[in-house]
């Protein structure tokens, strides 16, 4: 079967999936946060559920920029873009993303300009080669494309382009974190720490969430073996009653994170005292955006942002799902009104949202549960 | 847009040190390596690539694991469409085109 195949390192899978039966025991229940959005995506399409025992319980963290991303901001996004000889620009993730009237596709259909970029640069590139309009670059992501935005910013100053300007909703995951851990309902025992974040940011800032709430987390790769190998390395943590940060993703992560990306981050960006996050309310110090020194470039002073407030769909229970409260498939939307098709939530829209991952891969399941008992 | 691309440096450009071009899977396209300028990367040296930008050195197995990672995840024709996406034509006068 062509899934078993996908797998390189069958016996290793295997081993590690006995050590992880193991060490999980039969006494307790487990709960584990993967934070990463590309995790969440990696552990449906491998059917990794299927591979760990019963009590250990993964829960899909907020890692996904743009499942976490307010309906209101992508209105003001495109409010801005009605205005005169504006180009909406943005990465393609963006482009299915609802907003009350409609995604930014749905609004060039209706001839608004709207431009697929694959890199702030590219957003820039159009500005220079369209001086009499204004390019307005709508940012996302959390700490992993940040810096390519700050960096882009850096340039515009530099060589004087006055006409592209960037509309920040980059967002920090340490404070997602930190909001998780102080709900009332919060009931997890450890968390995979994401990978390509930890690229920029380190490992460090993850080192309150062992020494102040005692939970490990251990920053992962993405092959099924990286997940697995993090998942025993959380389970021995908790097993020894320790909680500390540790680093599987050696390979790419530095303990130190990228300092050329945090100094470009550190140039640019500021830290908003409050900024509102799909499902999970109004976070502190949660997301960034422009300093004074690049005032000039933010699009928010430079437009009227008419600063719109929306409450998710009727029905839709994105928020219950993105706190870990509800299974996707529990939401009363899910499947029927809300297909990656014709999304209704945001976790429906990008391939990293647990609600279009679990509809894109549980149909597979059965398929998948067949050919894994062969090698779990 | 949060998988990295693994790709290999071909090229530094001549006159910008913080261009370069790089081979991704076949596809030759200009990214940026402002971020890697603590530990520079020579020709022939791998990285993984965020929105067109040089994020982490790694080596070319590790390049080869994320490639096969991102055809596993089904993700390998988007990550191909979005370097073929960042386009090269505001190469400096003289430097990679």
């Amino acid at each position: 079967m062509r899934f078993v195949d996908e797998f390189r390192e069958p016996e290793l899978i295997s081993k590690t999936a006995e050590e992880i039966r193991r060490l999980a025991g039969t006494e307790r229940h487990y709960c584990i946060m993967e934070v990463c959005g590309g995790h969440t995506h990696a552990i449906y399409r491998f059917g990794l559920k299927d591979i760990l025992p019963e009590n250990i319980e993964l829960i899909h963290g907020p890692g996904c920029p743009v499942c976490v991303l307010p309906m209101g901001r992508i209105d003001d996004g495109l409010a801005i873009a009605q205005q005169p000889e504006v180009i909406f620009a943005a990465f393609g993730d963006m482009m299915r993303v609802p907003g009350t009237q409609g995604s930014p596709l749905e609004h060039k259909a209706r001839g608004m300009d709207v431009r697929i970029v694959y890199s702030p640069s590219d957003a820039l590139r159009l500005a220079r080669v369209n001086p009499g309009k204004q390019v307005m670059f709508f940012a996302i992501g959390f700490e992993t494309t940040a810096p390519s935005t700050a960096l882009t910013m850096m340039r515009a100053k530099a060589e004087g382009i006055r006409n592209f300007s960037v509309f920040c909703n980059h967002v920090m995951v340490i404070p997602a974190i930190r909001a998780i851990l102080e709900s009332p309902d919060m009931r997890l025992d450890a968390f995979i720490g994401p990978g390509h974040v930890s690229t920029v940011i380190g490992c460090r800032p993850y080192e309150w969430i062992a020494q102040n709430e005692h939970k490990p987390i251990v920053v992962s790769g993405f092959e099924p073996l990286d997940l697995l190998q993090s998942i025993v390395m959380l389970l021995r943590q908790l097993r020894n009653g320790e909680a500390k940060v540790e680093n599987q993703y050696k390979r790419v992560v530095a303990w130190e994170g990228n300092p050329a990306a945090l100094r470009a981050m550190a140039e640019v960006f500021q830290v908003r005292p409050y900024f509102e996050w799909r499902g999970m309310g109004s976070i502190p110090q949660s997301a960034l955006c422009v300093n004074d020194k690049y005032g000039e470039w933010d699009a928010e002073q430079r437009f009227a942002v008419p600063g719109i407030r929306v409450t998710d769909p009727k029905g839709a229970q994105c928020g219950e799902v993105l706190k870990g409260a509800l299974k996707p498939h529990q939401c009363k939307l899910f499947g029927r009104e809300c297909t990656p098709e014709r999304p209704v939530g945001a976790l429906m829209v990008s391939s990293e949202g647990s609600c279009a991952a679990y509809h894109n891969y549980e149909h597979r399941k059965a398929a998948m549960v067949t050919s894994l008992s062969a090698i779990a | 847009m949060c998988l990295a691309i693994p790709g290999k440096i071909v090229e530094i450009s001549s006159d910008n040190k913080d261009a370069a071009l790089v081979d991704i899977a076949g596809v030759r396209r200009k990214i940026d390596l402002t971020l890697l300028q603590d530990d520079k990367p020579l020709p022939g040296d791998w990285v993984l690539i965020h929105v067109g930008f040089a994020m982490s050195k790694i080596s070319e197995q590790d390049a080869l694991d994320q490639m096969h990672t991102l055809q596993s995840l089904g993700e390998s024709e988007a990550a191909i469409q979005e370097v073929s996406g960042l386009s090269a034509d505001d190469a400096p006068p003289g430097g990679l085109a």
